[in-house]
C-alpha cells in the first residue's frame, strides 16, 4: 500500500472497470487524445483503442444523453463531463430522462450509466467555472451523488458506482486531484450506503463532504490543540444521505457544524441541518451552524475567492461561538 | 502579388498586431511569475482575425466575445492598462479585478464579455441583435466563438432564430482547428463550417485568417450586409493557435511539426514581408514600433502593480441593482 494522488485513484478505477468488464466504456471531451482534463485517461486511448475511448465534440446534452441511451441499450458508459460548470448544457437529460425514465416505465427500464465530474472552486478560475452544484444534484431523486473526497473512495466508489443498476453521478473536487493520500485496500469495496467518520471527537460534529472534507479536519486540528475535541463526518454520499451516521454522532456531541461549499440558500447543507433538527432537536445543545459558500459568483482574485469560500477559520469561529468561546 | 493597403494602413494593421502579440508574451512571462491566475488562453497565432474584423465595427456596434478575448478587447480599444489589471486581478481593472482573464467587459466600447462556456455567447448575441431591430437601431452585433462551439446546440439554435427573425448579427467562427485537444476532424462530421449556415439559409464564407487583409475585406463585406437589414451573416476564419490551449497543456494532441508548419504562416512575419515588399517598412520602422509597444506594454504593467485589489467588504457588490433612493 502506497501513497498515490487522487487522480491517480480515479485513473487506477477507471482502468480497472476497462480491463473487467468490455462493456464499459469511457466518453467525454477531450477523454482520448488529450488524456482528459485532469489526465484521469491519460493512455487510456492507446491502451483500449478510440471505439471504448470516446472524444466527444462538444455536446454535452448530447453525450450525456447518449450515455442514458447506451446504458438503456446494454452498454455500462462511464460519461465524462468535463466540469459541473458545463453539466449545466445536460441538465434536461439528467433530470427528464436519467432519474425518471425507470420510476416513469413502472419499472420497465432501468439506466446503468455512471457520470463523473469536476466540481468545486478555489483555483482562481473565476464565476463561470468554480461551480458547487452537487447539491442540486442531490435534489433528483432517481439517482445517486457521489462526493468521494480521499484516494480510497475515488477509486473505490467508481468501482463500486459500476455495480448500481440506476444513474449514478460522481463529483470529483477539481482540488484534489493532485493531492496525495494512503490507498487503503481494507476499504473496498466501498459501501455506497455509508458516511464515514473520518475523525472521531466528543465535544463537536464538523460534517461535510468533498473539497471541504480537509479543510474541516484541518479546523479539527486547530480545534485539538484548543482543547476542544471535534468529530468529522464525511457524508460521502449526498442521495441517499446517510443520515443515522450523522445523528450517531451528533447525539454523542450535542453540537454541529455543516460545512458545503454551496451556496447558503437552499444549500445541501440546509437539508442536513433540518434533518438533524427534525429528528434530533433534544439532543442538540444549540442550533446547528451552516459554514457555506458567500452567496456571489465566485470571484477571479485570491483574497476575494478565499473569502466566498469556507474556509478552516471560518469553522473554527463557528465552533467557537457555539461553545461560547 | 499586389498589396491593396495603403502605407499608413499596413503600419497600423502591423502594429495592432504586434501589440496583441508583445501583451500576450508578456502575459505568459506575468503568468509563469505568478502575476497571473487561473486560466490563461492565449490569441499567439490569430491576432490576424481581431485586427482584421473588429475595426469593422462601429464604435455603436457590440462585440460578444469568448474566454480568448484579450485580442479583442485591445483592438475594440479598451485600454491596456484595465486589461492588464484584469488579468492581475485588481480593482482597477476593466471589471474590477472580478473576471480575470476569461471575463473582459467594456460596457463604454459595448464589450459584452468574455464568456467562458462555449457556445453560450451566440444566444445573448442574437438577443442584442433583437433589441436594435426593435428598436430600428442600424446596429449589428459581432459574435466571436470558436470552432468547438459550432458543436453546441445553441449555435445551431440561435443561427436559427437569428435568420428566421433576420437579425443583424455577424457570427464570427475563429475555427482554429482544435477544441482543446480535439481536432477539427474528430468533433465535427461536416468540417467545412461555412457550409453549416446553408441549413439556415444564412450567407457564409470561408476567409483566410492568417491573412490580415483578406480577414478585414471579408468582414466589411459581411457588416455591409446586415448593416443593410438583410439579416445575419456567417464568416468561417480559418486560423491556428500557436499556443497551448490554456496554461495548463502537455499538447499531446498535435506534433511539434504541425505547429512548426503553421508557424511559418504566421500572420505577422508574411504581413511585415508584404510591407518590406512593397518598401513600406524598414528595419528601424519595426524597432520604433516595438519600442513604442514595449513602452505601453511596461506602462500597463505599472499600472496593474500600482492598482489595488478590491477591498473584502465589496465582495457582494454588485450582485443586484441598488434601489434607487425614494424622492
Ligand atoms: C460548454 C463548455 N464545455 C466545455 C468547456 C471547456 N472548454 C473550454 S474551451 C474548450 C475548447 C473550445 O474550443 P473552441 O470553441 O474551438 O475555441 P478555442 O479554444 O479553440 O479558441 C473547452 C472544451 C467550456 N468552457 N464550456
Ligand atoms: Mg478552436
Amino acid at each position: 500500500m502506497g501513497k498515490i494522488t487522487y487522480r491517480e485513484a480515479v485513473r487506477a478505477g477507471l482502468r480497472e472497470a476497462l480491463q473487467s468488464n468490455p462493456r464499459v466504456f469511457l466518453m467525454g471531451e477531450d477523454v482520448g487524445k488529450y488524456g482528459g482534463t485532469y489526465a484521469c485517461s491519460k493512455g487510456f486511448l492507446d491502451e483500449f483503442g478510440p471505439e471504448r475511448i470516446r472524444d466527444t465534440p462538444l455536446s454535452e446534452s448530447t453525450f450525456v444523453g447518449a450515455g442514458i441511451g447506451a446504458a438503456l441499450g446494454g452498454m455500462r458508459p462511464i460519461v465524462e463531463v468535463m466540469t459541473v460548470n458545463f453539466s449545466l448544457l445536460a441538465l434536461d437529460q439528467i433530470v427528464n430522462n436519467a432519474a425518471t425514465i425507470r420510476h416513469m416505465s413502472g419499472g420497465q427500464f432501468s439506466i446503468p450509466l455512471v457520470v463523473r465530474m469536476a466540481t468545486g472552486a478555489g483555483r482562481q478560475v473565476a464565476a463561470q467555472h468554480s461551480h458547487s452544484l452537487e447539491g442540486w444534484y442531490a435534489h433528483i431523486p432517481g439517482i445517486t451523488v457521489l462526493a468521494p473526497a480521499t484516494v480510497t473512495d475515488a477509486r473505490g466508489m467508481l468501482l463500486a458506482a459500476l455495480q448500481e443498476p440506476d444513474p449514478v453521478f460522481i463529483f470529483e473536487h477539481a482540488y484534489l486531484y493532485p493531492l496525495e493520500g494512503e490507498l487503503d485496500e481494507s476499504a473496498l469495496p466501498v459501501d455506497l450506503t455509508q458516511a464515514a467518520v473520518r475523525r472521531a471527537g466528543t465535544n463537536i460534529s464538523l460534517i461535510t463532504f468533498g473539497g471541504s472534507l480537509w479543510k474541516a479536519l484541518e479546523a479539527a486540528d486547530q480545534l485539538f490543540h484548543e482543547g476542544i475535541s471535534a468529530e468529522v463526518v464525511d457524508l460521502r454520499i449526498l442521495r441517499p444521505l446517510d443520515i443515522s451516521t450523522v445523528l450517531a454522532s451528533v447525539r454523542k456531541t450535542h453540537r454541529a457544524v455543516v460545512i458545503d461549499e454551496g451556496w447558503r440558500t437552499g444549500s445541501f447543507a440546509a437539508e442536513v441541518s433540518a434533518q438533524i433538527m427534525e429528528v434530533a432537536f433534544y439532543d442538540l445543545d444549540g442550533p446547528v451552524a451552516r459554514i457555506c459558500s458567500v452567496e456571489v459568483p465566485i470571484p477571479y482574485p485570491k483574497h476575494l475567492e478565499d473569502a466566498a469560500l469556507p474556509q478552516p477559520e471560518k469553522i473554527v469561529q463557528a465552533v467557537h461561538s457555539l461553545m461560547g468561546r | 502579388m499586389t498589396l491593396v493597403v495603403d502605407r499608413d494602413h499596413g503600419w497600423e494593421l502591423l502594429r495592432r498586431m504586434l501589440r496583441i502579440r508583445r501583451f500576450e508574451e508578456k502575459c505568459a512571462e506575468l503568468y509563469s511569475g505568478g502575476k497571473i491566475r487561473g486560466f490563461l488562453h492565449l490569441y499567439i497565432g490569430e491576432e490576424a482575425v481581431a485586427v482584421g474584423a473588429i475595426p469593422c465595427f462601429s464604435s455603436e456596434d457590440a462585440i460578444v466575445g469568448t474566454y480568448r478575448e484579450h485580442g479583442h478587447a485591445l483592438i475594440r480599444g479598451t485600454p491596456m492598462g484595465p486589461l492588464m489589471a484584469e488579468l492581475y486581478g485588481k480593482a482597477n481593472g476593466c471589471a474590477r479585478g472580478r473576471g480575470g482573464s476569461m471575463h473582459f467587459f467594456d460596457a463604454a466600447r459595448r464589450f459584452y464579455g468574455g464568456l467562458a462556456i462555449v457556445g453560450g455567447g451566440l444566444p445573448v448575441a442574437v438577443g442584442l441583435a433583437l433589441a436594435d431591430k426593435m428598436q430600428q437601431r442600424r446596429r449589428v452585433t459581432a459574435c466571436f466563438f470558436g470552432d468547438g462551439a459550432v458543436a453546441e446546440g445553441e449555435f445551431h439554435e440561435s443561427l436559427n432564430l437569428a435568420a428566421l427573425w433576420k437579425l443583424p448579427v455577424l457570427f464570427l467562427c475563429e475555427n482554429n482547428l482544435y477544441a482543446m485537444g480535439t481536432a477539427l476532424g474528430r468533433h465535427q462530421s461536416q468540417t467545412d463550417i461555412a457550409r453549416k449556415a446553408d441549413a439556415y439559409a444564412i450567407p457564409a464564407e470561408a476567409v483566410n485568417g492568417m491573412d490580415v487583409l483578406a480577414v478585414e475585406a471579408a468582414t466589411r463585406e459581411a457588416v455591409d450586409f446586415v448593416r443593410a437589414g438583410q439579416g445575419p451573416y456567417l464568416l468561417e476564419y480559418r486560423t491556428y493557435r500557436f499556443r497551448a490551449h490554456s496554461m495548463y497543456d502537455a499538447e499531446l494532441y498535435r506534433t511539434k511539426d504541425e505547429v512548426a508548419r503553421w508557424k511559418q504562416r504566421d500572420p505577422i512575419t508574411l504581413f511585415q514581408q508584404q510591407l518590406r515588399a512593397e518598401e513600406f517598412l524598414t528595419d528601424a520602422d519595426l524597432d520604433n514600433m516595438e519600442t513604442a509597444i514595449a513602452a505601453e506594454i511596461a506602462e500597463a504593467v505599472s499600472f496593474a502593480e500600482s492598482g489595488s485589489w478590491e477591498p473584502l467588504e465589496d465582495l457582494t457588490k454588485d450582485l443586484y441593482t441598488p434601489a434607487k433612493p425614494a424622492g
